[in-house]
């Protein structure tokens, strides 16, 4: 029983993607053809789809159950973190001090041996694991603390808000084994494909599309199911929903740490395409942005969430190309102008001028 | 007759100081259908909330046969068939009437069980028949947030009889509503009560003298009076509450 | 009448010439064999003659001369000298390095140790007292009863005082000795705790009265150590106070989420700096800046939060979450519109000199003393803020408005206005925040971000709507935090704090002064 479905959605959602593959086909035209594009249009658009899958998750989370999350770029940090582990540890002895094992900046650090918590990332599908895994645990273990008890609203927000910014603090440090403020750089190849190469970033680019179109189908699975509309409830009356006999703790959960292992998923992608994972990525700021990107395209549509991604960043990529002084003071405004005019962002919009 | 009994024993609940429940204590009996008056600050939503889980006792026994209810959460609670209908009427506006109801229906709760569930035709015709019920049938597919505030009740009570609850408790069913309304009201919760425990918080005496049922009289936390609803309007001590001092 | 004069100048010339004549004796064997050399210094060191010192120095330092006829130069850079005795400048073209071997220059550590405890400069005393202290000799015992009877500075006498006792340790009498630990014992200090260590060996007899020394001084570090962090904890404490009070009010109160709020605290920042930019060419306003800075940064900030609540948060109340954002963003923009004004770089903010130095209290506790101004501070901003909500008209509006709105409308007051002067008010007291902070932090366009989450932190430990929350919650903070720091380190203490908070929320969902009962509820 679906009322409301709205087929041409999901078609120009479906061209969007179709139109999104054409990228790597177009940077692989001669130079002088008229369609050719260049490398760092398929590396930002390839960026920009690593947001989407972000802003996906975060319009999940939020959008659906009413779960705002300011902290959901700690979980991008963590996957990326993973992945960025997974590159060091294929760089081998190809590094600067040439270690058979440790990277650089352990040789750098002094430590005698790899810590015990990067035993395995050598193994690309643990790492993969892992970077789904990590940030998923931590989602669970924070969430059941803080759902169980009851702390919903802007308590959670703050106590996210909270959560990343302590992990950028403790990634800050170098004794925490990831390289510090640095964080990771220099990874050479993914998979044995050298990661500066045309046929690299076509491949890490559709590796993002592809991850974008399952975690779309996973997600659109999920808000259509019952549980969706059980999430919607909790979103709108949660005690309610407590009093119709359903446990919200365990649906909150379940959609939370889902949420968060997309988000690695997504900062896993992210790490090998721009070549750099540092604990900047943890910044509160981040993670606010991301939201607001959601609530520009319109919260509590998968497809407002993919237009918000795509649409603020390509502004941003335009707009700081010129006038980087000028962005705050967009990116802020639009924080300001969404709340105020736009609550249901570009896609309430599009639907009011489409009746 | 099947069921549990409701039973309240020696009840307190202390906010900063101030006793909501005082050694309150009272037992509703399978199938019985009991009216509770009070006037304002008499304890009755805490007595409520006490029961449905929201709020932990700060002494006494609160059982529903077997089970403890002050160790359960409003889910576990919910799900031993305790059903609650608000003062306020909370339905969720975001999604339709039908919707609501299905999420109300007796079903497996966990997330797994929601997340793969699918609407068979038994489920289907149960939910058709409590629209036509509440007099929702033509409006099922509309979005429960335009419902007028009678509607709002309905779609509530019909909430409930999805549960299928043993205990229902209902907290002023028929506030702010029109004379008309209130009718339908009444009639619906006659219907209801036929097999199960019903405990009915309301102010409007005239309402509680024409369900003709036990009433308990709750002052300051604790039971006043206990009785059909002529002895209780002639115990003196509820006059001198109800008329002032 | 000029012969006369010229004889009294003689007659001056020559008196301290006759008092130091241990001086003028002993230079010329600095020029001798090496033997003569050591016995110089030593005399030389003995005699606590200042004079002595830029010979002793230049000796030890490889530049000291000596011309062909035996007299001294004293190098200052290639191609410059004095003269040893007289200090008037010289040729030193034909002249020769005086060269040391090792016994010498044992012997000149040792002298110049003991001449630069009379040393003009006090740095130079203190650094000499330490030297001395390493040496730990009885025959430093005169010399430092010398130095200790002239001594004026209080921290350079607890050093010579320390000093004298370690040295009469090592006499030969067993009562001086048994003096000596007790001073130590009275001393109380970490130095004075090492010494008592080392000398346990030498002295076999003693090791019962020493090691009763050492524990007595092991319960006074404890105690000075807990004093310290204490204070520090405290400190820290009533820096998140300033930073919380304010959003005690904004969130406390009104239930508005003001992520802007760490970016009032950074406007409150400039806003001193301004001020003590314009006080800069008055002389005698300058030492008032900071003062005359907190209600100006009080009225920058209240301006700006009024302007901000009239314009946008009053269209999203009841809307939390879209509350969050939006201040979010105007943060950003301020944060931004500084940027360009000032320059992403630091501001300097001066302390006046009254803020300035250590103190130190009974029993050698040390305070800063701006951070001690800024206890007192955060103290009196929540002693006003009370008195403001519960002594005023408008804390009384407020009050009514907060706890049921339409009524206190219809009561006549006007909501719109209160809402606005609680917001402003909230605002303003961020801007104080921001002129202590100016004390003690970077005045950096970023100066807010670093303590909105703490803020927050605190007012959510605390208990939503508590000013006595949020004063607890701060100096708990605040302390746990100072505590934690030497087991874990800053960061890992912050990280402890915060999951803390996250378990101690799992007990008390609202915090430590939450309200209970029906008014939690809405």
């Amino acid at each position: 029983m679906a009322p409301r479905r709205r087929p041409y959605t999901t078609a120009a959602l479906g061209a969007a993607l179709l139109l999104l593959a054409l990228v790597p086909v177009l940077n692989g035209l001669p130079d002088t053809h008229a369609l050719h594009v260049s490398d760092f249009i398929v590396s930002i658009v390839g960026k920009w789809i690593c947001y989407a899958i972000l802003a996906l998750a975060i319009d999940i989370a939020w959008g659906y159950a009413g779960i705002l999350s300011l902290g959901h770029g700690a979980f991008f940090a963590l996957g990326g973190y993973a992945m960025g582990m997974h590159l060091m540890r294929r760089i081998g002895d190809r590094g600067v001090y040439g270690h058979p094992v440790l990277p650089d900046f352990m040789v750098f650090l002094g430590y005698p041996e790899l810590p015990w918590y990067w035993l395995g990332f050598d193994n690309f599908p643990f790492a993969m694991a892992m970077a789904l895994l990590v940030p998923g645990a931590l989602a669970g273990l924070v969430g059941w603390l803080a759902f169980r008890s009851r702390i919903t609203g802007v308590y959670f927000s703050i106590i996210t808000q909270a959560m990343t910014y302590a992990l950028m603090l403790a990634f800050f440090r170098n004794d925490m084994g990831f390289g510090g403020n640095n964080g990771f750089t220099d990874f050479k190849d993914l998979l044995g494909v050298p990661l500066n190469t045309r046929a690299a970033r076509a491949g890490l680019f559709y590796a993002a599309l592809v991850s974008l179109a399952l975690c779309l189908l996973i997600c659109a699975y999920v808000v259509k199911s019952k549980l969706g509309r059980v999430l919607v409830a909790v979103r709108d009356a949660e005690s309610r929903v407590r009093f119709l006999g359903y446990n919200v703790t365990s649906y909150k959960l379940f959609v939370f740490v889902l949420s968060a292992m997309i988000s690695g998923l997504a900062g896993a992608l992210y790490v090998p395409l721009v070549g750099i994972i540092n604990p900047g990525e943890f910044s509160p700021g981040n993670s606010i942005e991301a939201v607001i990107w959601v609530a520009v395209g319109g919260r509590g549509t998968l497809g407002g969430a993919l237009l918000g991604a795509f649409s603020v960043n390509a502004v941003k990529t335009w707009l700081t190309s010129f006038a980087p002084d000028f962005w705050p003071f967009v990116l802020g405004g639009l924080f300001v102008a969404v709340t105020l005019f736009l609550p249901k962002g570009l896609v309430g919009l599009l639907r009011r001028r489409g009746g | 007759m099947k069921g549990n009994s409701l039973y309240l024993d020696g009840v307190s609940v202390v906010f900063d100081g101030f006793r909501a429940l005082n050694n309150l204590s009272l037992i509703v009996e399978p199938g019985e259908m009991r009216a509770v008056i009070g006037p304002n600050g008499a304890g009755k939503t805490t007595m409520m909330d006490v029961i449905t889980g929201k709020t932990r006792p700060t002494a006494g026994t609160v059982r529903f046969g077997d089970h403890d209810l002050t160790r359960m959460d409003e889910a576990s609670i919910a799900n031993l068939g305790i059903g609650r209908k608000f003062q306020k009427p909370t339905v969720f506006d975001a999604l339709t009437v039908f919707e609501n109801l299905e999420l109300a229906l007796k079903a497996p709760r966990g997330t797994l069980a929601a997340l793969h569930w699918r609407l068979g035709t038994e489920a289907h015709e149960k939910i058709d028949e409590t629209l036509s019920e509440i007099g929702l049938t033509a409006g099922a597919q509309d979005l429960a947030g335009i419902l007028s505030h009678g509607q709002r009740q309905w779609l509530e009570i019909g909430m409930l009889l999805m549960q299928d609850p043993q205990l229902l408790l209902v907290d002023e069913p028929v506030a702010g509503m029109t004379d008309q309304e209130t009718e339908h009201t009444a009639a619906l919760l006659r219907r209801i009560a036929g097999t199960r425990s019903v405990v009915v918080v309301e102010h409007d005496l005239e309402f509680v003298r024409a369900l003709g049922r036990k009433v308990t009289v709750l002052h300051e936390g604790t039971v006043l009076s206990e009785g059909p609803i002529d002895q209780v309007q002639g115990d003196p001590r509820v006059i001198e509450v109800y008329l002032g001092r | 009448m000029k012969v006369l004069l010229a004889l009294l100048l003689v007659l001056a010339a020559a008196l301290p010439a006759r008092a130091q004549d241990a001086f003028l004796a002993n230079l010329p064997r600095l020029g001798a064999g090496f033997g003569e050399q050591a016995a110089a210094a030593e005399e030389l060191g003995a005699a606590g003659d200042p004079r002595a010192l830029p010979v002793l120095q230049a000796l030890s330092d490889g530049r000291l001369l000596r011309r062909a006829d035996g007299s001294l130069l004293i190098q200052s850079v290639p191609g410059q000298a004095v003269e040893a005795v007289s200090g008037t400048a010289a040729d030193p073209a034909g002249a020769e390095t005086v060269r040391i071997n090792n016994r010498v220059r044992a012997a000149l550590r040792v002298a110049l140790g003991r001449l630069q405890i009379v040393a003009n400069d006090p740095e130079a005393r203190l650094t000499a007292v330490q030297g001395v202290l390493r040496s730990r000799s009885a025959s430093d015992i005169p010399i430092l009863e010398t130095a200790l009877a002239r001594e004026t500075v209080p921290r350079i006498r607890a050093q010579i005082e320390l000093a004298l006792a370690a040295s009469r340790l090592a006499a030969d009498n067993p009562d001086v000795k048994r003096a000596a630990i007790a001073g130590l014992a009275a001393n109380g200090s970490d130095t004075a705790r090492s010494i008592l260590l080392e000398s346990r060996a030498a002295n076999p007899a003693l090791s019962d009265e020493i090691a009763a020394a050492v524990a007595s001084i092991d319960r006074t570090l404890a105690l000075r150590r807990a004093a310290e962090t204490l204070f520090q904890g405290l400190s820290l404490g009533s820096v998140l106070l300033l930073a919380a009070l304010g959003l005690a009010v904004t969130f406390g109160v009104m239930g508005v989420i003001n992520m802007a709020h760490g970016e009032f605290v950074m406007l409150g920042a400039y806003t001193t700096f301004l001020v003590q930019q314009a006080c800069r060419d008055i002389p005698w306003l300058l030492p008032w800046s900071l003062p005359l800075s907190v209600p100006a940064a009080f009225l920058v900030a209240a301006a700006v939060g009024a302007i901000m609540e009239r314009g946008l948060i009053r269209h999203l109340y009841g809307r939390p979450l879209e509350t969050l954002l939006m201040t979010f963003g105007v943060g950003m923009m301020i944060q931004q519109a500084v940027r360009i004004a000032f320059g992403a770089q630091n501001r300097e903010v001066l302390s006046p000199s009254w803020m300035q130095g250590t103190l130190t209290l009974p029993g050698g506790v040390m305070v800063t003393q701006n951070r001690l101004w800024i206890i007192v501070f955060g103290i009196a901003v929540l002693l006003l803020v009370m008195a403001a909500i519960r002594f005023t008209r408008f804390g009384l509006e407020m009050r009514a408005v907060v706890q049921n709105r339409r009524i206190a409308a219809t009561m006549g007051i006007r909501t719109g206005r209160v809402d606005a002067l609680t917001f402003a008010f909230g605002s303003g007291i961020a801007g104080m925040a921001g002129v202590a902070l100016s004390q003690i932090d970077n005045v950096s366009p970023n100066l807010g971000t670093g303590y909105i989450v703490d803020s927050f932190m605190v007012v959510v430990f605390g208990g939503v709507g508590s000013l006595a929350g949020t004063l607890v919650g701060a100096f708990t903070l605040g302390i746990v935090n100072k505590v934690l720091e030497p087991y874990a380190g800053a960061v890992l203490a912050k990280v402890a704090v915060l999951v803390g908070i996250m378990l101690f929320i799992q007990r008390r969902p609202k915090g430590l002064f939450a309200l209970k009962g029906r008014a939690a509820d809405s």
